[in-house]
């Protein structure tokens, strides 16, 4: 692990939007890094924030949407000369974004294949589409390079279906032609935006293992943005959980899910039902996120957390590094070596101590 | 079972003529039953005849044949007044997407008390304000809550005035049609704790329709799987569970993902593809396992499935 390197940082990143209520901070101050050929998960409700971190990297935030402050710095080489460059996307203009970095470097694959295809044109042409644009390369060479590609998403008859419109493809098809147009022009990053959400069971397992597929092949980064811990627990390596525009406890996916320390984390493992549950009830996290539009003083979670200590309701808390870890992080007064001592729910311990089990730790 | 079920579907086919040579069999011959105050779980892919199956039960459809029979009364044919009015209040359905399925330009209020409206089920406008104010408090919400509108709500708060409209009829059965696949995970678990207690204090029945296979497990006494029109197996919850016999379900099974990192990572989904599995559903009948458990095979194939 010790030359991993680093394709994406992100420092105290600010996004605000203006609304007709006034200004809502959608993202308080997110940090986290992206190192080449791994898989992070950005989990949480909706609302917390996920999408709109996603979509400052791609640089594509609504009109209304402003960053305050932060950076996200990218590193890449250049194709020609191999030199290695960073820029920090923030303070980079509108159209150098979609020119260099857009497409080429940072690709995005959405929650639903319907909306996201065009209707009237040919998946061949829209998978073309991308490299003639960026990498202006003739129709011959781009209508190969997309055969390629559709065979490499497991689409048979690749080129007969070159000719299909999506109304004539499944919904595991037409995501694997999303996932052919995002890998058309060879990014290193992959932005997965809930990808298997609109999909079935059945379907959604063999997507994620193409995409992991695809991501060992390709040497890719890929960040997952989803609410779905099953697949959060398939696919990633490093998970963060945000809550009301704050990541509040980062780490391992082994630390998230075996040894979990922020209430919410413990709300949301909790929450989810896996085969073997029977209790009477399913634990749910009591109340609603808050509103944005309004300041936050203290934890924003508090006001949701049995667990909240006077502190809470005051002073919003630092990222506490776990004991024992260098990559365990958690936003949470519990944390603190003054702090009461408090014990996950039992239900949960007695969850993750079947599941360590199984798992042989 | 020493009870009569409230809801007994039989041989039930639902086939759409799209032009003179191609008709699409959306449900091709499914039985099964439904109890009072128990949940009966139907899970599948996408086109597998899920939705059909329950739109059609509630008569958004003409079922093309078969036979429907809820509360003692066939409602497959044509139906009477008198029929229709028993369908219209006693069944009751929730829909998948909360804010779809709301109109917009109404208040809270008047979508609840919709129902009662059209079948004239109070007599004074304090008694209908009542009743709303009854169920919205039932569902979690609020009185207060009665006098906005659907996009002042979120979208757990908006599934659960859906479930408030379905629930103000006191339907004895409710055709849940992926209520909860739109909506956040821990959300997801506020509405199914509520339906569970719905159904305890009403004793009303759910056909909960889903895909997501571990809330169907979690909510339901009986699972139906359905592919491609056909239902494949049927049987309690821990049947399909423990004992799954088609390789559909083994498959659909096998695809669950588990909240458990280490043994999630090593785990790969078995597939099941129809066309090259040699299986023809047309030629199979139900076989019985055990009193409840049935699984769609011809003679030759069932010996299969058990040898594996």
């Amino acid at each position: 692990m010790e030359n991993r390197e680093r394709i994406l940082k992100i420092r105290d990143l600010h996004i605000s939007f203006k609304t007709d209520n006034g200004k809502v901070n959608a993202i308080r101050g997110v940090d986290f890094d992206l190192y080449k050929g791994e898989t992070i998960a950005i989990v949480g409700e909706s609302g917390s924030g996920k999408s709109v971190t996603t979509k400052a990297i791609m640089g594509i935030l609504a009109s209304n949407g402003v960053i305050e402050k932060g950076s996200i710095d990218y590193v890449w080489y250049d194709e020609n000369t191999g030199e290695r460059q960073e820029r920090d996307i923030v303070k980079m203009k509108k159209d150098e974004i979609q020119k260099i970095i857009r497409g080429r470097k940072i690709a995005m694959v959405f929650q639903d294949p319907m909306t996201s295809l065009n209707p009237t044109m040919t998946i061949g042409k829209q998978i073309m589409e991308p490299m003639i644009y960026h990498y202006h390369k003739s129709k011959e060479e781009a209508y190969a390079k997309a055969v390629e590609l559709l065979e490499l998403v497991g689409i048979t008859d690749a080129e007969k279906r070159m000719g299909n419109y999506p109304h004539q493809l499944s919904g595991g098809m037409r995501q694997r032609v999303v996932i052919a147009i995002a890998l058309s022009c060879d990014p290193y990053v992959l932005i997965c935006d809930e990808p298997t959400t609109a999909l079935d069971v059945t379907i959604q397992a063999k997507i994620l293992e193409l995409i992991k597929e695809i991501q060992r092949k390709k040497d890719l980064s890929v960040i997952y943005i989803t609410h779905d811990l099953g697949v959060v627990a398939k696919v990633a390596d490093y998970v963060n959980v945000m809550y009301a525009g704050k990541i509040v406890e980062t780490g391992t996916i082994n630390e998230i899910f075996y040894d979990p320390r922020h209430p919410y984390t413990w709300g949301l493992l909790s929450a989810m039902p896996d085969l073997d549950t029977d209790d009477e009830e399913l634990y749910t996290i009591p109340g609603a996120p808050p509103n944005l539009a309004h300041e936050i003083v203290g934890d924003a979670f508090a006001p949701r957390n049995q667990f909240a200590l006077n502190i809470d309701l005051r002073i919003d808390p630092p990222m506490f590094d776990v004991p024992g870890s260098e990559t365990h992080k958690c936003a949470s007064w519990l944390m603190h070596e003054k702090a009461p001592k408090v014990e996950m729910p039992k239900s949960l311990k007695r969850r993750i101590e079947k599941m360590k089990k199984e798992a042989g730790l | 079972m020493s009870t009569e079920p409230i809801l007994k579907v039989t041989d039930l086919k639902q086939h759409f003529k799209i032009n003179r040579k191609f008709t699409v069999k959306a449900v091709d011959g499914v039985s099964f039953e439904v109890y009072p105050g128990q949940t009966y779980g139907l899970v599948g892919e996408s086109g597998s005849g899920k939705s059909t199956t329950g739109r059609s039960i509630i008569r958004l459809y003409k079922p093309t044949s078969g036979s429907i029979v809820f509360n003692g009364e066939e409602i497959s044919g044509k139906m009477s007044a008198k029929k229709i009015k028993l369908l219209r209040t006693k069944m009751q359905m929730i829909f998948q997407d909360p804010m779809a399925c709301l109109n917009p330009r109404m208040k809270v209020m008047d979508i609840i008390a919709e129902g009662l409206d059209i079948h004239h089920l109070y007599s004074t406008k304090e008694e209908r304000e009542q009743k709303v104010y009854d169920i919205l408090n039932l569902v979690g919400l609020s009185k207060e809550h009665a006098s906005r509108y659907p996009h002042q709500f979120s979208g757990g708060q908006r599934q659960r005035i859906g479930i408030a409209r379905a629930l103000i009829m006191d339907p004895d059965l409710i055709i849940a049609d992926e209520a909860i696949s739109a909506l956040d995970v821990s959300i997801q678990a506020q509405v199914v704790n509520l339906m569970k207690h719905i159904q305890k204090e009403y004793g009303s029945a759910i056909l909960f329709i889903a895909h997501d296979l571990s809330m169907v497990k979690y909510i339901s006494d009986y699972i139906g799987v359905l592919h491609l029109g056909h239902l494949v197996e049927t049987g309690t919850t821990e049947e399909i569970f423990t004992n799954p016999i088609h390789p559909y379900t083994k498959s659909l099974l096998s695809a669950i993902p588990s909240p458990n990192p280490v043994v999630e990572k090593q785990r790969t989904s078995l597939s099941y593809d129809y066309a090259t599995s040699g299986l023809d559903y047309e030629a199979g009948t139900q076989h019985k396992i055990s009193d409840t458990h049935y699984v769609l095979a011809t003679d030759e194939d069932l010996k299969k499935f058990l040898a594996e």
